[in-house]
């Protein structure tokens, strides 16, 4: 069985983001990329995978993205996926969701990847929509948000568990498939550094547009969604401060709780 | 483009590292975010080492890291010198424990060591399945280790050791201690086994810096040990020397990521800190206050960068690596003391970093050459002339 795990690169959450003027990207001069949280969980369970089971028999680490994503896909070989996919062409810049996910497809259908993981979402434009578009289109069946899978001894299925609304959800899935993957599934181990360099000669094959056969027949008929513009959200109104003794200051609080703010 | 002055790297130190520096500097500087920062400032408070973090350093493949051998990683010493950084910017006290283990044992071992003892050590100093520790100074004179009265004297095929040392970072936390030692042909430097008879470890108590790391005297009393524990390649005082210029040309690194921790902490105060209804920022002395941690920063990131660049280059001469431990230390302790003083009162709590740091890097500026000592190297080499 060979596993897909599908790395995004986000902006560090610890860093403050400023947006562009003319509004179309965030300014990302000097904004430090990671790994995206979620997909972190994703890589730790396709390693433990491959490390536990025998008839895993390899880990591939997908990227789309600029020439510095290829960072993270690094991260994800040193922490012991086999080998690396790298989509990057210009024409892959402004993919939206949907697109990504036909792009994906297309580039891996003849792989033959019986699992294919990945984070509930990215954390810089919080779609999540990447996961159950990439299943659509590869035509198999889809568990979102999973804290825990266990393959089933013959490899052939597995059985994951959600959390939703007051309870554990468990499902069994038939592979193949594709899980995206919440906290709680596991934490991504620290890269060690003899593996950091002894990643960059594990093999990563980047290809192009014109290498993903039905690329522009399959995404360009996608359509798909534009970004309009990006802008901060509005700041908040200074507070009010109440003077005087508390009794007095408590009863004009509540009334403008009640006559302003419309709260009670 | 601007500047970057959060970090700070006013002077790009980013852009001049390879892409496998950067990463390896990233790895780190996570660990130490995610690991080292949430418990540090306790372990400082109450004087606990912590022991529990050496697995996961040794995990991470911080010990001997730029040795190509023995299961480490083989990097080169720029990125070495940036994981003594990131470390520091933690604490003084983990990154003199990673500094003995790698400068101060595994490089004498690698160095001067047998084929046998090679093998023994270093792939279990690198997962830190073993710890040391590394015994010159003494208690009568650490900046002259010429005068050393530690000796050692044959007995048939064995040695046998007498002797004090003081001030010895991991000391009863180690497994094996690198012992410099006069004996009748001069300084040889011995590998002794905790639990070897006549072999004894004390805590120092009192101490009010590197109080997260554990500081020791070993005591050696008719203590025999075998001549295959010998380092064979080891010759006089320049070996022990030798270590202490790798250990050094850590620390010109390390004292880096102290001053940018506090630097850091300063300036967060002083854009939210109002005083006489402005933001601290505001204030001319306080830009200036400011600038002048950034300038001191600066300088000391390209010192040490260019430092590493003579290492990898293999023309580093001793008195470069005393100039820029000279110059760095003594930059990340007044970077710290300005920035203690800054956070006004609560800035005496070991809640803000500042007074740690600069606590500890009163023993970071005495030990591995005092900064008087640096600078009668540095006067030495100007003109010819040994003053010390």
């Amino acid at each position: 069985m060979r596993v897909l795990v599908v790395v995004r690169q986000v902006p560090d959450s610890t860093t403050a983001i400023k947006i562009r003027p003319d509004g179309q990207d965030i300014d990302r001069t000097g904004v430090k990329m990671v790994v995206n949280p979620f997909d972190e969980f994703a890589i730790e369970q396709a390693v433990q995978l491959r490390e536990k089971r025998k008839d895993v028999e390899s880990v591939t680490a997908l990227i789309v993205g600029p020439a510095q994503a290829a960072e993270a896909l690094r991260t994800a070989l040193a922490v012991g996926a086999d080998d690396g996919i790298h989509l990057e062409d210009p024409a892959f810049d402004k993919l939206d969701e949907l697109q990504t996910a036909a792009l994906i497809a297309a580039a891996v259908k003849a792989g033959g990847y019986a699992l294919v993981v990945l984070g509930k979402q990215e954390i810089d434009l919080d779609s999540g929509q990447l996961g159950p578009a990439l299943a659509e289109l590869l035509d198999v069946p889809h568990v979102g948000a999973a804290v825990k899978l266990m393959l089933a001894d013959d490899g052939k299925s597995f059985t994951a568990h959600r959390r939703i609304e007051g309870a554990e959800e468990i499902v069994e899935v038939v592979l193949p498939a594709v899980v995206t993957c919440d906290k709680g599934l596991c934490e991504m181990r620290y890269p060690s550094l003899p593996n950091l360099m002894k990643a960059k000669k594990k093999p990563v094959k980047v290809l192009k547009a014109a290498d993903v056969s039905g690329f522009a027949e399959t995404v360009g008929a996608l359509g798909g969604t534009t970004l309009h513009t990006f802008q901060p959200p509005p700041e908040r109104p200074p507070g009010k401060m109440l003077d005087g003794e508390p009794e007095q200051a408590a009863q004009a609080l509540v009334q403008l709780l009640r006559e302003e703010a419309k709260v009670i | 483009m601007a500047p970057e002055t959060n970090a700070p790297d006013f002077m790009g130190l980013a852009g001049l590292l390879t892409e496998d520096e950067r990463q390896v500097q990233a790895a780190v500087a996570r660990f130490v975010d995610e690991r080292v920062l949430p418990i540090i400032a306790d372990c400082f408070e109450h004087e606990r080492f912590p022991r529990e973090l050496v697995p996961e350093m040794a995990a991470l493949g911080l010990f001997g890291p730029t040795f190509h051998d023995y299961g480490c990683a083989g990097l080169s010493n720029v990125a070495y010198g940036l994981i003594m950084m990131e470390l520091e910017r933690g604490d003084s006290g983990l990154r003199s424990f990673a500094s003995v283990q790698s400068g101060l044992v595994m490089h004498p071992v690698h160095t001067y060591g047998s084929a046998e003892q090679k093998q023994r050590w270093l792939p279990a100093l690198a997962k830190a399945d073993a710890i040391g520790c590394f015994g010159l100074t003494e208690p009568d004179g650490g900046s002259d280790p010429g005068t050393m009265k530690t000796h050692a004297r044959r007995a048939g095929g064995d040695w046998i050791l007498n002797g004090a040392k003081m001030w010895i970072t991991n000391g009863t936390v180690a497994d094996v201690a690198v012992v410099w030692a006069r004996t009748d042909d001069g300084v040889r430097g011995f590998l002794v086994e905790r639990g070897t008879p006549g072999y004894t470890a004390r805590d120092i108590q009192h101490k009010f810096s590197l109080r997260a790391s554990v500081t020791s005297e070993l005591f050696f009393e008719d203590c025999r040990v075998p001549e295959e524990s010998r380092l064979p390649l080891a010759e006089g005082l320049g070996a022990p020397l030798s270590c202490l210029t790798q250990a050094r040309y850590g620390i010109a690194w390390g004292a880096i990521g102290a001053a940018q921790a506090c630097y850091r902490e300063a300036l967060a105060f002083a854009q939210q800190r109002v005083l006489f209804g402005q933001t601290l920022v505001k204030k001319q002395v306080v830009q200036q206050r400011l600038a002048e941690m950034l300038r001191r920063i600066s300088t000391a990131q390209l010192l040490a960068w260019q430092l590493g660049r003579l290492k990898d280059a293999g023309t580093l001469h001793h008195t470069q690596v005393s100039l820029a431990k000279w110059n760095n230390v003594r930059m990340a302790l007044d970077v710290a003391r300005d920035a203690r003083d800054l956070l006004g009162a609560g800035g005496i709590s070991v809640e803000c970093c500042p007074i740690r740091h600069a606590l500890n890097l009163e023993s970071v500026i005495t030990y591995e050459g005092t900064e008087t000592i640096h600078q009668l190297i540095v006067g030495r080499q100007i003109t010819g002339e040994d003053a010390f």
